[in-house]
């Protein structure tokens, strides 16, 4: 076996080429790996909303109304809070407008949700 | 009672004395070192959590240990030797570490063994959201481009005439994972283990400022605004698969990762199952902080002047700079193609994150982003690459542990 200790140039220069090769093949095959999954998952979530929609398919037709509200002049529709109370989520647009420098009538919000951990 | 003799005997014993017998004066210089290395740790606050225990290890090795007087010693260098010589009849034997031992000797003993480094990956796990990565696994690519300063400074180093196996364990640096940087030394090249870790852990501090240029080199101002798109969002299931996936697929790759990936992922596990939260929080912060007690004060201990005073240190702290910079073109230039195959949708500032160094290399991605355009938040975009990084450097020194490790 060659001496590893005493490296030559050359076999430095192989094992570095080498080595990279190695380093982009185990993170190439790592990211096929994930694209695969995460297609896998898609697919299931996909296939639960359908199975979810079809079941709550009547209810949702009673509970479209039949005239569509007129929007006030200016407005960009309901912001929906989840978990959020008026309150709070005044204080997080004003907070967010203040960091991107925009105006907070040129911004639109669609959704606040509270993100909750679960503890023991 | 001979009381003169024996304030004679006491001085001629004393550790000021030694510092005019023999090579003494080393002692002096490296305890001045201990101190500068103390003053960036608290004042200028480079890495202060590792800085401050390794200066520490260093100064009360220095302070206790000189050539030829030892019995005193916290830590001992001789040992060692004995421990790592094929012919020595100690060869391997921590039982003779064990009954000759200072107290450093035997936090040393959890370094050699891997033991440190792999718990502190334990923790790394605990706290890293892989969410970036597994939205968008392109990131791995950007990873794995930034470990080409590994490679480039392994092929230097063996230029500047190191052998094989310290020249691998030179190369790691570049991995800016200091963790990964003392296991792979400690097997294969124990006795540059203080310049290295403190190579490692001194540019890692100062990603801020070596980052930067090379950023805006390899990059135009058209190419910095870019925004990204918003990742999608991964599911709980997907979190909790991706640790056993990983752990899997890598370790049956390159089996030398095991105790660095196998770690990373178990303490990543902990985090996502959802009904191992105490183990994750014992993880991520007690035992994260004791484990890293351990490992500066016995890395630092490594420090004694006899090995650390020498030309071989002062190539090992050029060669880790020469790593970084090189492996934050390398995650750049991917960064590059992958701006150009998606048709300017991919901020190439994100590839240089792909150096380890969680989470130091993300931000400075995004403060560089939004140095050129305010509204743009690139954090999340480059965390992927950036825990990429992790693995990306685990494999890097998974190989070179295979091909030289015997």
């Amino acid at each position: 076996m060659e001496d590893l200790v005493n490296i030559t140039i050359g076999t430095a220069g192989a094992t570095a080429l080498l080595g990279y090769a190695v380093v982009f093949f185990a993170l190439v095959l790592l990211m096929s790996v994930l694209y695969i999954l995460g297609a896998v998952m898609k697919a299931k979530a996909k296939k639960q909303a359908v199975s979810v929609g079809d079941i709550e398919a009547p209810r949702v037709m009673e509970a479209v109304p039949l005239e569509i509200k007129a929007m006030a002049p200016g407005s960009a529709g309901e912001l929906k809070l989840y978990d959020t109370d008026p309150r709070t989520a005044a204080m997080l647009m004003a907070i967010v407008a203040d960091e991107m420098h925009a105006p907070l009538n040129e911004l639109r919000f669609l959704s606040i949700r509270e993100i909750k951990e679960d503890k023991d | 009672m001979d009381i003169l003799g024996v304030l004679q005997k006491l001085g001629m014993e004393s550790g000021f004395a030694q510092f005019f017998i023999a090579e003494g004066w080393k002692n002096l210089v490296m305890i001045i070192i201990s101190f500068v290395l103390l003053y960036l740790g608290i004042v200028k606050k480079f890495e202060p959590l590792l800085l401050c225990g390794i200066a520490f290890g260093c100064l009360l090795s220095n302070l206790s240990y000189f050539v030829g007087m030892s019995e005193n010693a916290l830590y001992h260098p001789e040992l060692w030797a004995q421990f790592l010589d094929e012919s020595s009849p100690y060869y391997h034997s921590y039982g003779h570490i064990m009954s000759h031992a200072g107290l450093l000797d035997f936090f040393y003993i959890g370094v050699k063994a891997g033991i440190y480094p792999s718990l502190i990956f334990m923790g790394v796990g605990a706290m890293t959201d892989f969410g970036p990565l597994i939205a968008n696994p392109k990131s791995l690519l950007l990873g794995a481009a930034a470990q080409l300063g590994v490679f480039v400074a392994f092929f230097g180093a063996v230029l500047l005439g190191f052998t094989g196996p310290q020249a691998a364990s030179i190369g790691i640096i570049g991995g800016a994972d200091g963790p990964t940087a003392i296991f792979l030394t400690t097997k294969l090249a124990p006795e540059l283990l203080g310049p290295i870790a403190i190579a490692a852990y001194s540019y890692m501090a100062l990603i801020p400022l070596i980052q930067p240029p090379i950023m805006k080199l390899m990059t135009t101002e058209k190419m910095r605004k870019v925004k990204m798109v918003q990742s999608r969002e991964v599911s709980k299931t997907e979190k909790i698969l991706f640790p056993c996936v990983v752990a899997t697929f890598v370790i049956l790759l390159l089996p030398s990762t095991a105790p660095l990936i196998g770690c990373l992922m178990l303490g990543n596990l902990f985090r996502e199952s959802g009904v191992t939260d105490r183990l994750s929080d014992t993880s991520q912060n007690a035992l994260m902080n004791i484990v890293t007690i351990f490992l500066a004060t016995s890395v630092g201990a490594t420090m004694i002047a006899q090995n650390f005073l020498s030309l071989d240190t002062i190539k090992i702290i050029i060669l880790g700079l020469v790593a970084f910079a090189i492996s934050t073109a390398g995650g750049l230039l991917g960064g590059l193609v992958m701006y150009k195959t998606s048709g300017g949708q991919i901020n190439p500032l994100i590839g240089s994150a792909g150096v380890s160094a969680v989470p130091m290399a993300a931000r400075v991605s995004q403060d560089v982003g939004r140095r050129y355009n305010k509204n743009n938040y690139l954090l999340m975009h480059a965390m992927g690459p950036n825990v990429a990084g992790v693995i990306g450097s685990a494999v890097a020194a998974g190989f070179l542990l295979a091909v030289f490790g015997g």
